[in-house]
C-alpha cells in the first residue's frame, strides 16, 4: 500500500458522506426534501451517474506499490483502478491512432525486403487476434454487438423489475417514491454502454491514442479523480471559511462584522483567475525552494493538486459567506433566537443549536453548484498554466495537449472528444443535481 | 448624493490598500526577489553577482519595508513597498521584467480588449433577455421545461469547447473567418466575428436562466396580477410592467462588470490571438512576468470597485424609490 495525503482525504470524505447520509436516514424532517429530490426523474439518473463517476475517482484513489518492472505511469503506484485497466494502460502505441482503428494515424516510411515504403503502419497492439485485417471491420461488428446485447440482457430484468415497482404504486405513492424506471434505465444504459466498450477495449483502444500513443478511454477515466477532487476539496477548505466568518459577521454583528466585510471585499475585488494564479506561481516558487529533492514525482504532483485545492478554497469561500452572512443577520432578528437571548443561552449555544441548522440547506446548495463550476475551472486553469501538474491526468491537460493538434490536417479530435464526454456527464450530471437540491431545500422555492 | 459618493470613493481607499498589500505580501515576502531573480535568469548563470545585479536593474535590491541606513523620510520612500507597491496608485505601473513601460501597454492593449468585450456584452445581454422573456412567457408548458433544461446542458459545457469549437465550425469548416489574429479598422470585423458569437453563446445558458428567474419573480408581484385583471394583453403585460421591472436587477448586474471589461476576457483573446489585455496577462503569467500579474491585479479590483459603485449611481437613475444619503 502506498497513501497518498489526497487518498486519505478523498477517504475520509467519502467517509463523512456515507456518516451524513446515515444521519440524514434518522431524521424525518431531513429525509423529506431527499425524498422529493429522488421522485425527480432527471435528478435521479444524475445521481446515478455522479455514483459511477465517484466510483471510479474512489477506485482510483487506493494505490498500491508497483511491482518492479511493471510499466507505470507518471505515479510511482498502480491505482485499483489501474489494476482494472491493465489491458487499457499496458497496450501503448507510437503514437496518435484514430478510435478502433488497427493503422496508425500519420504514414511512416517503412523498409520492406530492400525497398522503403511511405504507408500507415499496422498498429502493434490493437486488432492482434485478426487472422487478416480485412476481417476488422466485421470483428468491430460482432463484437459490438455481442457487447450491446449481453448488456442489455443484463439490464432489461432490472427495467422490468422498475416496472413492475412503480406499477404497484398508489397514485399517491407515485407522487413521491424514488424515480425507479429513470434509474433502472440509467443504470441499464450505463450497464450497456460498460459491457460495449469492454468488448471493444480489449482488443482495440476504444477513444484512439493521443501524441505518445496512451489510450485515450484510459487518460479520461484517470482524471475523473483529479476533477472530483477539484471539486470536493476545495469545498472542504471553502467551508470552515465561510461558516466561521459569515456566521461570526451576522450574529456579532458591530466592527466585527466591519472587519469580515472589509476582508471578503478586498479579496473579492481582485480578479479570480488574476488571484489564483499569481498565488499558484508564487507558492510554486516557494515550493521549490523549500526543496522538493526527496520527494517523488507522485507526491509532487499530489502535493500541487492539494495546494491547487488549497488556493481555490481560499479564493473561492467568499460568495457562500456573503450569502451565511445576510441568512444569520436575519436569523438574529427571529423571535425564537430573541427569545434564547433573554433566557441567557450563550452566544455558541445559540448559533450551534438555532443558527447552524438553518444555514445547511444554503451550504448544501450552494456546495453543489460550486462543484460543478469547480470542475469546469479546472481545465480553464490547466490551459493558462496555472492549473495542476502537467504530468498529472486531467481533461484539462488532456484539452491542452489535445488543442496544439488542432491546426493538424486532418484533425486529431478524439482527445478533445474524450475530455468533452466526460467532463460533460459529470457537470451536467452535477447541475441537474443541483437544480433537484435547490428546489427541494430553498424554502423560497417550495411550493412554487 | 454626492456627499455619498465621496463616502464610496474613500471607503474604496482602505480596499484598495488591502489589494497592494496582498499584492506585496504574495510577491514579494512569500516569492522574494532572489527567487524571482533565480527564476529569470536560469540555473546556468547563477552567481551571487548576476543575482545582484539582475535585483539592481529592476530596482528589487531595496529593503523591503523600512531602509535603516537611510535618512529622514528616504528612510521609508527607499524601499521595494514605497517604490513598487504604492507607487501603483499613482496609476504608475513601472517596467515589466522585461524593461517594457507597462503603462505604454496596457493603454495600446485595452481597445482590441474592449472591441470584443462589448459587443459580446451587448448582444449577449440582448440575446438573453429576448430568450428569456419568451420562456418565461411560455412558463409552466414544455417549451419552458425543454429551454430551462437546454440552458442548464449550454451551462454544462466548459468555455474551452465552445472556443475550440467555434473556431472548428468556422475558419476551418466552412472557411468563413481568419482563425486567429487581429486588425485595426474596419478590418476588425473579420477578426471580430467568431470571437463575439461564442463569447455570446458561452453566456446563453447561464444568462437566459438567470433573467427567466428575474422575469418570473416580477411576474408572481401584485402589481402584475391586478394589471392582467384590469384586461391588459398578456403580451403587453410582459414588455410594459414585468420587463420594465426586472431592467433594474438587469441593469445593475450588467453595469458591475462594464469597468472589468477593460481588462479582456482571457481565454477567448489568447485563443484568438487578439493583442489584448487578457491575452497580455496570460502571456504575462506563462512567462512568470511579476511586474505585469501585479499592475494587472491592481488595475482589475481598482476596476471592480468602480464597478461597485457605477452599480450604486444606476440605482439612483432606474430605481427612483432608491435615495442615497
Amino acid at each position: 500500500m502506498v497513501i497518498l495525503v489526497s487518498d486519505l482525504l478523498v477517504w475520509l470524505l467519502a467517509l463523512t458522506g456515507v456518516g451524513g447520509i446515515y444521519l440524514v436516514r434518522q431524521r424525518p424532517h431531513l429525509q423529506a426534501p431527499w425524498r422529493q429530490v429522488l421522485s425527480r426523474p432527471t435528478a435521479m439518473s444524475a445521481l446515478c451517474i455522479i455514483f459511477c463517476f465517484v466510483t471510479i475517482g474512489l477506485l482510483d484513489s487506493i494505490h498500491l506499490k508497483a511491482s518492479p518492472g511493471e510499466k507505470t505511469s507518471s505515479l510511482e503506484a498502480l491505482s485499483l483502478l489501474d489494476l482494472a485497466l491493465t489491458p487499457l494502460r499496458s497496450r501503448d502505441e507510437r503514437t496518435y491512432s484514430k478510435p478502433l482503428a488497427i493503422y496508425s494515424f500519420s504514414k511512416e516510411t517503412v523498409e520492406r525486403g530492400d525497398q522503403s515504403q511511405r504507408l500507415y503502419p499496422r498498429l502493434v497492439t490493437a486488432g492482434t487476434h485478426l487472422s487478416h485485417d480485412n476481417r476488422h471491420l466485421p470483428d468491430l461488428l460482432t463484437r459490438g454487438s455481442l457487447g450491446a446485447l449481453g448488456g442489455l440482457l443484463i439490464s432489461l430484468p432490472l427495467y422490468w423489475l422498475a416496472r413492475k415497482k412503480s406499477a404497484a404504486a398508489t397514485p399517491e405513492e407515485q407522487l413521491t417514491q424514488p424515480a425507479w424506471t429513470a434509474l433502472a434505465v440509467t443504470v441499464g444504459s450505463l450497464i450497456t454502454l460498460t459491457c460495449l466498450i469492454a468488448t471493444l477495449a480489449t482488443e482495440y483502444h476504444p477513444l484512439g491514442t493521443d501524441k505518445v500513443g496512451q489510450d485515450v478511454l484510459y487518460q479520461s477515466l484517470k482524471s475523473v479523480r483529479t476533477g472530483l477532487m477539484i471539486g470536493s476539496l476545495t469545498t472542504l477548505v471553502t467551508l470552515p471559511f465561510a461558516l466561521i466568518l459569515g456566521v461570526t459577521a451576522g450574529f456579532v454583528g458591530g466592527r466585527t462584522d466591519d472587519l469580515i466585510q472589509y476582508i471578503y471585499t478586498t479579496i473579492s475585488s481582485i480578479p479570480g483567475v488574476l488571484l489564483i494564479a499569481a498565488t499558484v506561481l508564487t507558492l510554486q516558487v516557494y515550493l521549490e525552494r523549500a526543496g522538493g529533492e526527496g520527494m517523488g514525482l507522485a507526491q509532487r504532483a499530489d502535493l500541487r493538486l492539494l495546494f491547487l485545492c488549497l488556493v481555490l478554497g481560499i479564493t473561492g469561500w467568499i460568495g457562500l459567506c456573503r450569502m451565511l452572512r445576510g441568512e444569520s443577520l436575519k436569523l438574529r432578528e427571529l423571535e425564537y433566537v430573541q427569545v434564547a437571548t433573554a433566557f441567557g443561552v450563550s452566544r455558541m449555544a445559540i448559533i450551534r443549536r438555532h443558527i447552524l441548522p438553518n444555514l445547511l440547506h444554503i451550504v448544501l446548495i450552494s456546495v453543489v453548484l460550486d462543484f460543478s463550476m469547480l470542475v469546469l475551472a479546472e481545465a480553464v486553469l490547466s490551459y493558462v498554466g496555472v492549473g495542476v501538474d502537467p504530468s498529472m491526468y486531467s481533461w484539462g491537460n488532456m484539452i491542452n495537449g489535445a488543442r496544439l493538434e488542432l491546426a493538424r490536417e486532418p484533425v486529431v479530435w478524439w482527445s478533445l472528444l474524450a475530455a468533452f464526454l466526460f467532463m460533460f456527464s459529470l457537470v451536467l450530471s452535477v447541475n441537474l443535481f443541483a437544480d433537484a437540491v435547490r428546489d427541494a431545500f430553498d424554502p423560497r422555492l417550495r411550493g412554487t | 448624493m454626492t456627499r455619498y459618493f465621496i463616502r464610496r470613493l474613500l471607503y474604496a481607499v482602505p480596499i484598495l490598500i488591502g489589494v497592494n498589500l496582498i499584492t506585496f505580501t504574495l510577491f514579494f515576502v512569500v516569492n522574494t526577489p532572489d527567487d524571482m531573480a533565480r527564476m529569470h535568469l536560469g540555473q546556468k548563470y547563477l552567481t551571487e553577482e548576476a543575482i545582484a545585479d539582475w535585483k539592481k536593474a529592476h530596482g528589487y535590491h531595496l529593503p523591503l519595508l523600512y531602509a535603516p541606513t537611510e535618512k529622514g523620510s528616504a528612510r521609508f520612500s527607499q524601499t521595494i513597498f514605497a517604490q513598487h507597491s504604492l507607487q501603483l496608485f499613482r496609476l504608475d505601473f513601472g517596467r515589466a521584467d522585461d524593461g517594457r513601460d507597462i503603462s505604454q501597454d496596457i493603454r495600446q492593449r485595452m481597445g482590441p480588449s474592449l472591441a470584443i468585450a462589448l459587443p459580446s456584452l451587448l448582444v449577449g445581454l440582448l440575446t438573453n433577455i429576448t430568450i428569456a422573456l419568451m420562456v418565461a412567457f411560455f412558463r409552466g408548458t414544455y417549451i419552458d421545461y425543454w429551454s430551462v433544461f437546454a440552458a442548464v446542458v449550454l451551462m454544462s459545457i466548459s468555455g474551452l469547447f465552445y472556443i475550440i469549437g467555434g473556431q472548428w465550425l468556422f475558419s476551418k469548416l466552412l472557411h468563413l473567418t481568419p482563425i486567429s489574429g487581429f486588425d485595426g479598422g474596419l478590418n476588425a470585423f473579420k477578426f471580430l466575428l467568431v470571437p463575439v458569437l461564442v463569447g455570446v453563446i458561452s453566456g446563453l445558458g447561464s444568462g437566459v436562466r438567470w433573467y427567466r428567474t428575474l422575469f418570473l419573480e416580477e411576474i408572481g408581484r401584485d402589481y402584475v396580477r391586478t394589471a392582467r385583471a384590469k384586461g391588459i394583453s398578456e403580451a403587453r403585460v410582459m414588455f410594459r410592467h414585468v420587463l420594465r421591472n426586472a431592467m433594474i436587477p438587469i441593469l445593475t448586474g450588467v453595469v458591475v462588470v462594464i469597468p472589468v471589461l477593460f481588462m479582456g476576457s482571457l481565454l477567448t483573446e489568447s485563443f484568438f490571438a487578439i493583442p489584448g489585455l487578457g491575452s497580455y496577462t496570460i502571456d504575462a503569467i506563462n512567462s512568470q512576468d511579476f511586474a505585469i500579474v501585479r499592475a494587472m491585479v491592481f488595475l482589475g479590483s481598482l476596476l471592480y470597485i468602480l464597478g461597485l459603485i457605477l452599480t450604486d449611481l444606476s440605482y439612483t437613475l432606474v430605481d427612483p424609490r432608491v435615495r442615497l444619503r
